[in-house]
């Protein structure tokens, strides 16, 4: 039964209303006479608290609150894909074409397009047994993407009626299903599923995949799995959201959920203009045909950025269910805890610290414990991978966000406000970031990288600790006082920082690069430093050694070699060999 | 039909309580007449019978029983027209300047709605400020917003009107700019500073000035930048024009957001601000930017003081959350009397790497702009080993960075507050200072374009 209530409460986004005996938690309502989109969050007696996810400027004491008797839901189905969507899941393009440049009040609950036709491939007939999750039907969505329509997690039985494969408007119904209680049930290319809600699986997988993005210290120092969580915390303008979009841009997932939660307008402007334009280097075709995007910029209900998070994932477990492999962004999940901070303290809650609700880490839990490698329903694998950017107050990673998601996920890329101002980019600090996965993903990379890259990779971080070492000590007496093995170290590092660590999202063949470059430079910096290193020992001065051409060269590999041919990496390792080897020779 | 309430049950700072109202909305506007003085409030809470308003005007003189209420039911708008242009305004969008009131059909509500992301342009052109060190290294464009973080005593506001005097947008729609100039809580010397420098420049005409002094009511800071914000509007995407919308001082926002909020006994977050003040700022932020169905444009340089300096205080740490860079003045160089003082470390600009370069102001910019950043990141690695092993003990190459420090503060920073210098000017200066460095030293740039412009 659907119930009725009357206002008698209004803070901001809170509103209290009487004579809500009859609405359940978490319940969708609508309220007032703009009939503006809302979440029942707490009940007692006939009273109930609402947060509303428009603006609630306007509202009237005494106006009318309905109940729509469903949780806050997403239609999904085909329409998602390459789609703009705001934090409740409503199309902005469809809101720009109805009311023009700005988001008007109460314009209701839109959903992808249910009268849009699309091509429907039927793989079910009349009379096949089916169950929830299964794969009935495909419509090719974008030329990336085939959308794979299932049946609704819990729907098992028998199909009564079936259409053909042929053109279908979303709204269609394509099958009924009877279950053994004789119940039917209508099963069309969407389905409705509560944001809040995680969608079943068969079960969990171990993880074995990386997640490629083409990023140098990700990939080769601080992997991310498919699956897995990280978190990339950052001071403003360290360039968290140049990471993400980066990664949005090249990692091998199959679809890229994009949540720009609180953030700015022109950065989901910039997204907009750019993915179409950039092309995936697998299929040719652009990514923004396998990228979703969910806007609720800083200007808009804060409501609403509470509930994008929710939004976003949903989306992603139901393209997982398809046996895809989902990425998700969240930029910025610390804009996320603070809409939570903010309804709270509407609430009157009693503050953890900082103001933070003592709920926070049980909810950044419950969001990244959404991510994981699974075996679906169908019986397929897919995964969601979560990649979370935090915006720590001031900078400072001991706040009670960063403290908390650091509990929750595997890899924490720390971005380092001194790396940017010196334009390092991309500015991750390898002394303080972590990946988990590394143990996990360690047969991975000795099948498909190389048998010593991990070896490798944790000597090359050795080096660079015992480099930061070493600079402590040149702050205080100057590089010259020490002795030339330690200077080695330094200049090899140098090389590290600039050659590989410093990526140029910029320049076409550095933006992105493939797994057999990465390993190969890094080779190529270790042979050096062997090299190098040998003739330190026999007493060759620095001078000597450090042959600026030869340095400059392997500092310069990410640009001038071309990401198809690797083969002038090798020449430079010959060069290396030929210098290093007259060089002895003359010490000899 | 409209009730008058005759009883205010509690007064509270800028607050007032009353009970038993039985019609009320949220944000309206209500108003407050005691003899012949009429104020206005706006409902900023209500609790089933019990309502709480703001009051614009301050509540001295208010009692309990010598006020009559009314609710008008419409929240706070404006009147609008081409005629603002040159008036000067208070914090409920009211004439000071002694003319006449402002007409037009339409009423503006000065909380507008929030653009539609899909709606919005990318912004590309860059605005040539003619300061080399904003134009070169945190280009300022079109349609972003980019506030200055200043300190108390150092000099944004002649950088402020340096930057209205002489900005200038590329693409030569100059003849459609205008200025809105909103002050919040500044001093009236500061205000009259601004006022001079406006008529002294001859831009008088095409600014429309909104101004809270020190001692004017509290509430209106929070008010007028909505006001303001709303005229811009109005002019950009009403009237075509391009608005660069200078607001000064934030910090003087942020601080009457926290009384309000304390007085309606909320709970704080950090150093006592309310928690929804990132949102609060970015309902002002955001209202920058441009349209891709309108040729106007809002570009927005907020200037905020820096409570002790401290960028990590939350009015310049969350701004820098939402706002497109921040460009931050620095105390070392004012004391150095190095004009503008702006240290280039922290400054950014984010829509930069899009407006610059070839086609925008010259193919070598991007890349120099890169080095003059490493270079110097590098001298000031330099000069903390300089303070310890001393200056002449430093080695060859370090000590051509010591000099390349020099004059890039003594020549590419230091300009003054008068000079202007266009595009290709400031990037040719960046080229002398660095040719200061052996050309092995330039690695963010390639040998072509060293070739081309270095030691030239």
């Amino acid at each position: 039964m659907k119930g009725e209530g009357r206002i008698t409460y209004i803070n901001g986004p809170v509103v209290k209303g009487s004579g809500l005996e009859s609405f359940m938690m978490r319940e969708m309502v609508l309220v007032g006479e703009q009939r503006l989109i809302a979440e029942i969050i707490g009940l007692s007696g006939d009273v109930g608290t609402i947060q509303v996810y428009e603006e609630t400027e306007g509202l009237e004491l005494h106006e009318k609150i309905v109940g729509l008797g469903v949780p806050l839901s997403l239609k999904l189905g085909p329409g998602l894909m390459g789609n703009i969507f705001d934090g409740i899941g409503r199309p902005l393009k469809k809101i720009e074409e109805s009311s023009g440049n700005f988001i008007p009040l109460g314009i209701g609950l839109l959903t992808i397009d249910l009268e849009q036709s699309w091509d429907v491939e039927m793989l079910i007939e009349t009379g096949d047994h089916v169950k929830g999750g299964q794969i009935f039907g495909r419509v090719v969505e974008t030329q990336l993407i085939t959308h794979k329509l299932m049946i609704p997690p819990g729907v098992n039985g028998v199909v009564v009626s079936s259409v053909a494969s042929g053109t279908h408007l979303t709204d269609d119904v394509l099958l009924s299903v009877q279950d053994k209680n004789s119940k039917v049930t209508e099963v069309k290319m969407y389905q409705d599923w509560p944001v809040r809600k995680s969608r079943p699986i068969e079960k969990r997988m171990k993880i074995t995949q990386p997640l490629i993005t083409g990023q140098r210290i990700l990939d080769t120092f601080f992997p991310i799995a498919k699956g897995g969580t990280a978190a990339i915390p950052g001071g403003f303008g360290t360039g968290k959201t140049m990471t993400q979009h980066q990664l949005a841009k090249w990692s091998d997932a199959d679809i890229i959920i994009y949540i720009g939660c609180g953030e700015r307008g022109n950065e989901m402007t910039d997204v907009l203009e750019e993915f179409p334009k950039l092309i995936d280097p697998k299929s040719g075709r652009p990514i923004m045909e396998r990228t979703v995007l969910i806007a609720n910029t800083s200007n808009m209900p804060v409501a609403a950025r509470e509930a994008s998070i929710y939004t976003g994932i949903t989306m992603a477990e139901y393209f997982r269910d398809m046996g895809y492999h989902v990425a998700i962004m969240a930029d910025s999940t610390s804009r996320w805890a603070e809409a939570l901070r903010e309804i709270s303290g509407r609430l009157e809650e009693m503050p953890a610290e900082e103001g933070y609700p003592a709920y926070l880490s049980y909810r950044l839990a419950e969001f990244y414990e959404r991510a994981g490698y699974v075996k679906t329903l169908q019986g397929d694998e897919g995964s969601v991978t979560i990649i979370g950017a935090v915006s720590p107050a001031g900078g400072d990673f001991s706040e009670p966000v960063t403290e908390n998601t650091k509990r929750y996920v595997n890899a924490f890329l720390a971005l380092d406000r001194k790396l940017a101002y010196s334009r390092h980019y991309p500015a991750i600090n390898w002394l303080s970031s972590y990946s988990g996965y590394l143990k996990m993903l360690d047969e991975w990379y000795f099948d498909n990288v190389g048998e010593d890259a991990i070896r490798l990779r944790n000597q090359v971080l050795r080096l660079l600790q015992e480099e930061s070492k070493l600079l402590d000590i040149v702050q205080l007496v100057g590089e010259d006082v020490l002795p030339d093995s330690q200077r080695l170290i330094l200049e090899i590092s140098r090389v590290v920082k600039t050659g590989i660590l410093q990526q140029n999202a910029f320049h076409k063949d550095d933006s992105f690069v493939p797994m057999a470059k990465q390993y190969k430079m890094l080779c190529a910096v270790w042979h050096l430093y062997q090299r190098a290193s040998a003739c330190a020992e026999k007493g060759i001065p620095m001078s000597q050694i450090k042959d600026d051409a030869l340095f400059e060269k392997i500092t310069k590999m990410k640009y001038n070699i071309p990401n198809e041919d690797l083969s002038g990496i090798d020449a430079i390792n010959s060069e290396v060999d030929t210098y290093f080897d007259a060089l002895l020779a003359r010490y000899n | 039909m409209l009730k008058e309430y005759l009883k205010i049950d509690k007064i509270e700072g800028p607050l007032i309580f009353l009970r038993g109202i039985k019609e009320a909305r949220y944000g309206e506007i209500i108003e407050i007449q005691t003899g012949d003085e009429r104020r206005v409030g706006k409902v900023i809470k209500i609790d089933e019978s019990l309502v709480v308003a703001q009051v614009f005007e301050g509540t001295s003189g208010l009692s309990t029983v010598n006020a009559a209420i009314r609710f008008t039911g419409e929240p706070l708008t404006i009147s609008l027209s081409r005629e603002i242009l040159g008036r000067r305004f208070g914090g409920i969008g009211n004439p000071i300047d002694g003319g006449g009131p402002i007409y037009s059909k339409t009423k503006y509500n000065i909380n507008s709605k929030p653009i539609n992301p899909v709606a919005r342009k990318y912004p590309r052109d860059y605005i040539e400020t003619g300061i080399t060190s904003i134009d070169v290294l945190s280009t300022l464009i079109r349609g972003q917003k980019l506030p200055i973080f200043s300190g108390n005593g150092l000099p944004h506001k002649e950088l402020a009107a340096q930057i209205v005097s002489q900005a200038k947008i590329a693409s030569d729609l100059n003849e459609k700019f205008a200025v809105c100039f909103v002050a919040i809580g500044v001093t009236r010397d500061d205000g009259a500073y601004f006022i001079e420098k406006f008529e002294e420049s001859g831009t008088i005409k095409n600014v429309v000035m909104f101004i809270n002094y020190a001692d004017d009511p509290v509430t209106e800071r929070l008010s007028i930048p909505k006001c303001a914000l709303t005229a811009a509007e109005f002019l950009a995407f009403e009237e075509d024009m391009n608005i660069l919308v200078v607001m000064t001082d934030m910090t003087n926002y942020c601080e009457a957001l926290r009384e309000i909020s304390s007085a309606k006994e909320e709970v704080p977050s950090r150093k006592g601000y309310p928690g929804y003040l990132y949102s609060d700022l970015a309902f002002l932020y955001e209202r920058a930017g441009m349209l891709k169905d309108r040729n106007g444009s809002i570009t927005f340089i907020p200037i905020l003081t820096m409570p002790n300096d401290d960028i990590t205080h939350p009015i310049p740490d969350l701004t820098g959350y939402i706002t497109e860079g921040q460009i931050v003045l620095s105390r070392d160089l004012a004391n150095k009397d190095i004009n503008p003082p702006i240290n280039i470390m922290p400054s950014l600009s984010r829509l930069m790497k899009d407006g610059i370069g070839e086609g925008y102001t010259r193919a070598d910019h991007p890349d120099l702009a890169n080095q003059l950043f490493s270079s110097f990141s590098k001298v000031l690695e330099v000069r903390s080993l300089a303070q310890i092993v001393g200056e002449s003990d430093l080695s060859e190459i370090d000590q051509k960075y010591m000099e390349y420090g020099k004059r890039f503060e003594a020549e590419f920073i230091n300009q003054g507050f008068t000079e202007r210098r266009d595009i290709s000017e400031s990037l040719d200066i960046g080229w002398k200072v660095l040719s200061v460095l052996p050309p092995e030293a330039l690695d963010r740039l390639d040998d072509k374009t060293i070739a081309k412009y270095y030691r030239r």
